[in-house]
């Protein structure tokens, strides 16, 4: 099994974050944690838990009411890692053909697109899309749609990948597939990912390290380090997954309930 | 048949009816000219007339057009200026609103009083025509994806590079449905104003045309200018369809035939 290494230093890290809306809804109390660089992390909570606000913090798509986000690096390391988001629904511009969607990033950044063709089509590649280069968003599956959405996040090559329950509104055949395609991305770019969402199988599948919050407002209950003996075709089916699974599961209502009886 | 054959076929017999029994009560009772007259007489009246209506007619197409192309322009460039800054929005957008709302053919006779004739024309085929656009493309500019406005601003994008990239794209078939709506639009309001014009006893284009026979009581000329500004309508109409179907067809589902 050739994992990438998860090196001990925090590549962002979260102090005491909270955010309260405009609305007066308060979705993060006071929100400590911590992404290592090469890590699979994955954020597990129950719905309107405020984990995709900690998410758009980390991105700097939302400013925190209260405490501090660092990055390694200082003020400027947010950039100089440069970041991928991937949303909950594909979010492709559908004016634009899936070529045209990957190379919106190095667009933005200034690079040609003579310069960028190459590394478009590589990254289309390896999300397994090369002749879909020319299609349009409409004429493609909804996991197919996820895909080009995963390459354009990935298409600068950044260090950190962010992603917002990115698979929830997929059937769960493709949902598997991409589960572990990401899986190999992921060990074969060394890209530090943290995957927010409320399942806890495809937490377990995926993460090395899942960070448990509870509900409204959010905060970090516990955390779980997931190290199965081997991550190989069979492990979805194995027992130690699914005593991984009732372990998280177990973890997961216990926060919900840490919450309500506070 | 096919669904595309019956979509032809179908208002075609219905104008074949119309046309017929037109034409029957016209014979059966024998009505004269000057009150009725027949889909014969019109048609021969068109040819007849034709240098006559055709110069009038390229009169008010030109108005139509310039008003057109005014009220794109217009109604496209008011509302990136309403998108991009709210101060402005918040003290035109009423105004423009108001100009909406008040009748054209009550507008008209005042235009005509200051401006010239050809400026009061154009003034009123635009009227009636920019605030479609206007009100379809804000809507449009408004409606952009939010998650779209993130990842441009994740990336670092400047304001005009949104606009030009995200948010003008992104408002096109709702502007393209607003262009259509004023394409019909600038030829009533140029019609408007040159029935207005009219009753001051000038004007060269088609409706004037129409509103001079009726007072020298040639109803078969009225007719011929009826079906002209109508087949002018329809024209429009079907050539602004097309050009926003070839412009949204790869991608937009207004645009898109599905199989079945």
């Amino acid at each position: 099994m050739s994992v990438s290494p998860a090196s001990q230093e925090p590549i962002v890290t979260l102090r005491g974050v909270g955010k309260t809306f405009g609305s007066g809804t308060v979705a993060l109390d006071h929100l400590d944690l911590s992404v290592k660089g090469g890590e699979f992390l994955a954020v597990l909570g129950p719905s309107g838990c405020g984990k995709s606000t900690a998410l758009r913090i980390m991105a700097g798509l939302a400013e925190p009411s209260r405490g501090t986000v660092a990055w390694a690096g200082g003020d400027d390391g947010r950039r100089a890692h440069g970041i991928g988001f991937v949303f909950q629904e594909p979010t492709l511009m559908p004016w634009a053909t899936v070529a045209a969607n990957v190379y919106l990033p190095l667009k933005l950044a200034g690079t040609g697109w003579d310069a960028a063709a190459p590394r478009v089509s590589e990254t289309l590649a390896r999300v397994g899309l090369s002749e879909f280069a020319n299609a349009y968003p409409r004429e493609l599956s909804g996991g197919m749609k996820m895909r080009v959405s995963i390459a354009r996040a990935l298409v600068t090559a950044p260090r950190v990948l962010l992603m917002d329950e990115p698979f929830a509104a997929l059937d769960e055949i493709t949902r598997f597939k991409l589960n572990d395609d990401l899986r190999t991305l992921w060990r074969e770019l060394g890209t530090t990912i943290v995957f927010v969402t409320h399942s806890v199988f495809e937490s377990v599948y995926l993460a090395e390290r899942i960070v448990v919050m509870t509900q409204r407002p959010g905060r970090v209950f516990t955390e779980l380090a997931i190290d199965p003996a081997g991550r190989d075709a069979g492990f979805r089916t194995s027992a130690e997954y699914a005593s991984l699974c009732r372990m998280t599961s177990d973890a997961l209502s216990q926060a919900m309930n840490a919450r309500t009886a506070a | 048949m096919s669904e595309r054959a019956i979509r032809i076929a179908l208002p075609l017999a219905v104008l074949a009816l119309g046309v017929l029994a037109w034409d029957v009560v016209v014979r059966i009772n024998e009505m004269p000219p000057y009150i009725l007259p027949g889909p014969e007489l019109v048609l021969t009246t068109l040819i007849d007339d034709w240098p006559v209506l055709w110069r009038s007619l390229l009169a008010t197409l030109t108005t139509t057009l310039e008003g057109f192309a005014l009220a794109m322009a217009g109604g496209v460039g008011l509302a990136v200026l309403f998108n991009q800054s709210r101060w402005i929005e918040l003290s035109l957008y009423p105004y423009a609103i108001i100009l909406q709302v008040t009748p054209v053919v009550a507008i008209a006779p005042l235009l005509l009083i200051y401006l010239s004739q050809e400026a009061a024309v154009l003034a009123c085929a635009w009227i009636v025509a920019f605030f479609p656009v206007l009100a379809n493309t804000t809507l449009g500019l408004k409606s952009v994806d939010h998650n779209l406005t993130d990842l441009f601003r994740l990336y670092g994008a400047s304001r005009a590079r949104v606009l030009w990239e995200l948010k003008l794209p992104a408002a096109l078939p709702s502007m393209l449905a607003g262009i259509r709506i004023a394409g019909g639009l600038s030829l009533v309001g140029a019609v408007v104003a040159e029935i207005a014009a009219g009753a001051s006893g000038a004007g060269s284009g088609l409706a004037y045309r129409i509103a001079e026979s009726g007072y020298r009581l040639m109803i078969p000329r009225m007719f011929a200018g009826l079906l002209l500004l109508s087949v002018t309508g329809i024209a429009i109409f079907f050539l602004l369809s097309w050009l926003s179907d070839l412009a949204l067809r790869r991608w937009h589902e207004s645009a898109v035939t599905r199989e079945t």
